[in-house]
């Protein structure tokens, strides 16, 4: 939300640097008197649970990587290593590996609070676009880490994820081989791609973080969207982000840095699998090799589609096509709690993440590939064609005339 | 603090009161920095020595071969140990000198109390004086003197001599002259038969 | 509405059916079921029984050693706190058992020494070429993390050591393989290496084949997560400082709010 700037400053330095570097202007108006709608329910606290956690993978991230060794003979071991000898090595490395999962629990959750409640809409579809961008570097940057501990999953992971690129061979014969032979920097996965895997995997998260900053900086020219949908319509449907929503989100990261404590401290390795713990060999796959649970709904995609390339195309389409949602939206209101038909859709469509997630964690033969295929259908068809149908045709509820009215509805309600 | 109005909400009336609500806030904050502070730690404290370095092994050196005059230089915790085996002279030398004279009194022999004074009866091995191990690392800015091959300059004390700052070592590894602040140290060791030691 | 509801219904009830069969019918690959075991260092409080871990090394060192490595491990871990925790002494000694491959000497020949604390558990074979040779084609696995390498952990261990059996009538074995109930596929290449008295215990145990399985599987389970004891520890601490935090938190954003909820009342009494 565009607003004048209300800083003062009030000293001398603060004035020499006001003219100079305003940063104290900018974290006054930025992050203190910010105009914040006064509604915004506990969906909206994921964004600081979000910046937490790539604080928490950037910091123990630096620390692990002054220990790890990325050469095919020594990382299986430097990782062990690091569990072993190294002084609190074992917290640093089960918090990286936990806090993987973490994040994208919080980016998951962040993600469908921006869907259900249309925070994608006009003005704010560069916002969501650089989430979705956000997402696929996550997704990028998760599966390099995961194949720095060079287990068997680690592995097998880079070989079927690095040859998904083979199947450019069936468009120009000879492009994929070439293609993958240069990501290899071989003629399969081994030391030089672990080297290359290493070093992208400690470029990204600064990419990431950089494109944060866009994203926070997109979020702040037209301001929060929130529960109801509604535009800010005057002050008085606003707090000031400091002390109202820095508390609101310090607490939110306490509860969740629980649930981080929980699986950390007493389930660290519950969430990853086995044969990861298996040293990396060439010479031999393991019976079921499946990505970790957060690529597990894209994993059921690729294996729905029974084509080697269209497969690869669902697979980055699955994530391609949330670029286009704000387009593919053609509803006049933003929150679906005042949409009566697409609410049916969209929790539909939660269910439907959840099974491809289920789904991906089982062999591909029989009732999973059916219903995989089925889910799959409808991943797309809820973008595709009930996004743009159902917004055309659905007459929404009433909303609320602000965002003050609705908050005095609903506390009148429970008084 | 109980509210009589039946459309307030009883439970947020404490928080009318300002001092209570300063003091959960503080107490907030508190924890909060409490918290940042306990996490610092293990991110500092994983860059000090892990526990396998710690229990680095130890060495076994054979002494027999080396001859009266002849120095050899061994690797011990990344380190380098020189072995001499001393003239008679050398050792003379070493034992004339007073302590007055030295730049450094102290021993700085692991195998001592801390204080013991540097005699050359300190410094040389228990029993054996004409063997002197130590750690052969110039405690200046931690170059390694030269003295160890025949032909090296050893300086004008005959023992060792730093080409990085130019200190001067006696026969004794004791700092005579240069900016070097301390006699170079002794290891731990022990001999474990008449011409074998373990270091460490 | 009420119909879309309804062929919802209808699709969530036909998949939550047909999930569960075609799981069932899946489980071949799996691997058979496995017991779970009672363990003194079950979460969240748990801790090793040293003396388990110091039979299950014995058992370790006396039958597994003989084909298996372990080379993540040194002896001085066997002094360290949170494990079996010989005395520092009794480390050293047991490290002096083994003969350590060292060098190259001043002639440039490799040499053996009896082992220090801090040298590596001694491998059986100098490489996996020679580990296959000297047992049929089938090469014994490094144990370090054994025991978070096998879902099921070290009930598996405890369930594959004690699962040999007569192989059922209706089974071909391969040869040279031996029937496991709790092995995926129950054919494994490794023969039963526990029998009863094959190691003696001097602490009052019952040397039988449950307490060889049950030790030798606490010893390989704190080989795998030689830190899980400090991992507990550390981790009561601060789920209680979390807790307590979140409280505070809690009532920190309710006193914050608690302006916003007032004028919101003043403005509806006002209304």
């Amino acid at each position: 939300m565009a607003h004048e700037s209300t800083y003062k400053p009030s000293t001398g330095i603060e004035r020499w640097l006001d003219s100079r570097l305003p940063i104290p202007r900018l974290m006054n108006d930025q992050f203190m008197v910010f105009p914040t709608p006064r509604n915004l329910n506990y969906w909206w606290t994921f964004g600081a649970i979000l910046t937490f956690m790539l604080g928490v993978q950037i910091v123990t991230g630096i620390v692990l990587a002054m220990h790890y060794q990325p050469t095919t003979e020594g990382a299986f071991e430097s990782v062990e290593r690091i569990m072993r000898d190294v002084n609190w090595g074992w917290l640093l490395r089960y918090a990286h590996a936990v806090g993987a999962s973490m994040f994208f629990l919080a980016a998951f959750v962040h993600t469908f609070r921006g869907l259900y409640y249309g925070s994608y809409k006009a003005p704010r579809e560069i916002l969501w676009m650089l989430g979705v961008l956000i997402l696929f570097l996550m997704i990028a940057t998760a599966f390099m880490g995961y194949s720095l501990v060079w287990g068997q999953m680690s592995f097998w992971a880079v070989t079927v994820i690095t040859n998904l690129f083979s199947s450019l061979d069936s468009v120009v014969p000879g492009l994929g081989t070439t293609l993958v032979q240069w990501i290899w920097g071989g003629f399969s996965v081994g030391e030089p791609t672990l080297n290359r895997l290493f070093a992208l995997h400690y470029l990204f998260p600064f990419v990431i973080a950089g494109v944060v900053i866009l994203h926070i900086w997109a979020l702040h020219i037209p301001g929060s969207n929130n529960p109801t949908g509604v535009d800010v319509k005057t002050p008085s449907d606003t707090l000031p982000f400091h002390p109202y929503y820095t508390i609101k989100d310090g607490f939110a990261v306490v509860v969740f840095c629980i649930v981080f404590g929980v699986l950390l401290f007493y389930a660290p390795n519950w969430l990853g699998h086995t044969d990861n713990y298996i040293p990396a060999n060439p010479l031999q796959t393991p019976p079921h090799i499946v990505p970790e649970w957060y690529f597990l709904p894209f994993y059921a995609i690729l294996r729905a589609i029974p084509d080697k390339l269209f497969g690869v195309i669902g697979l980055m389409g699955a994530i391609i096509v949330l670029f286009f949602i704000p387009w593919l939206d053609t509803s006049r209101i933003r929150s679906v709690s005042y949409r009566p038909i697409f609410k049916w859709f969209f929790w539909l469509f939660v269910i439907c993440c959840l099974a491809l997630g289920y789904l991906g964690s089982q062999a591909p033969e029989g009732w999973y590939l059916f219903f995989g295929r089925v889910f799959t259908i409808y991943y797309f068809a809820f973008f595709l064609i009930i996004m743009p149908v159902v917004g055309l045709i659905e007459r929404p509820k009433r909303l609320p005339g602000s965002i003050t009215e609705s908050v005095l509805a609903k506390h009148g309600g429970a008084a | 603090m109980a509210n009589s109005d039946s459309s307030t909400n009883p439970s947020l009336a404490y928080d009318d009161d300002p001092s209570r609500r300063d003091v959960i806030l503080i107490g907030a904050g508190a924890f909060a920095a409490i918290g940042g502070a306990v996490a610092l730690w293990p991110l500092i404290d994983q860059m000090n020595p892990d526990a396998s370095t710690l229990s680095l092994a130890s060495i076994d050196v054979d002494l027999a071969p080396i001859d009266e005059g002849q120095a050899i230089t061994v690797m011990w915790r990344g380190k380098p140990i020189f072995i001499r085996h001393r003239t008679a002279k050398e050792v003379e030398e070493a034992k004339d000198v007073k302590l007055d004279d030295l730049v450094d009194p102290l021993a700085r022999n692991a195998n001592l109390p801390d204080d013991a004074p540097a005699t050359d009866a300190n410094r040389a091995a228990a029993d054996k004086e004409p063997w002197l191990v130590m750690i052969g690392i110039c405690t200046h800015l931690g170059c390694i003197p030269k003295g160890q091959a025949i032909g090296d300059y050893k300086g004008e004390y005959g023992g060792w001599f730093c080409p990085c700052h130019g200190s001067q070592y006696d026969t004794s590894g004791r700092i005579r002259k240069g900016p070097a602040p301390e006699n170079m140290y002794i290891p731990p060791y022990a001999f474990t038969s008449d011409t074998k030691i373990k270091i460490g | 509405m009420r119909n879309v509801s309804k062929l919802f219904a209808a699709i969530l009830a036909v998949s939550a059916t047909a999930l569960p069969s075609a799981a069932s019918a899946e489980d071949a690959g799996h691997g058979p079921a496995i017991e779970a075991q009672e363990w003194s260092f079950a979460p969240p409080f748990g801790q090793f029984d040293r003396a388990q871990l110091q039979r299950g090394y014995k058992v370790y060192q006396f039958v597994c050693a003989n084909c298996h490595s372990m080379n993540l491990l040194s002896y001085r871990n066997l002094a360290q706190p949170g494990g079996p925790q010989f005395s520092e002494k009794a480390a050293a000694t047991l490290a002096a058992q083994a003969q350590i491959a060292d060098g190259p000497d001043d002639t440039g020949k490799m040499f053996q020494r009896p082992g220090r604390p801090s040298d590596r558990f001694r491998a059986p074979y100098a490489n996996d070429q020679a580990a296959r040779a000297a047992n049929g084609g089938a090469l014994p696995p490094d144990l370090s993390v054994m025991a978070k390498a096998r879902p099921g952990g070290p009930d598996y261990i405890y369930a594959l050591l004690t699962g040999y059996e007569e192989a059922p009538a209706d089974v071909t074995m391969s040869k040279g393989m031996h029937y496991n109930s709790a092995f995926p596929g129950h054919q494994i290449a490794m023969p039963n290496p526990l029998a009863e008295g094959v190691v003696e215990y001097t602490d009052g145990t019952e040397p039988n084949l449950n307490n060889y399985a049950k030790d030798v599987s606490a010893f390989l389970m704190w080989a795998a997560e030689p830190t899980l004891e400090a991992r507990y520890r550390l981790g009561a601490r601060i789920m209680i400082f979390l807790l307590v935090f979140a409280v505070i938190m809690y009532l920190a954003k309710k006193a914050v709010w608690a302006r916003v909820h007032k004028r919101d009342h003043a403005a509806k009494n006002a209304a």
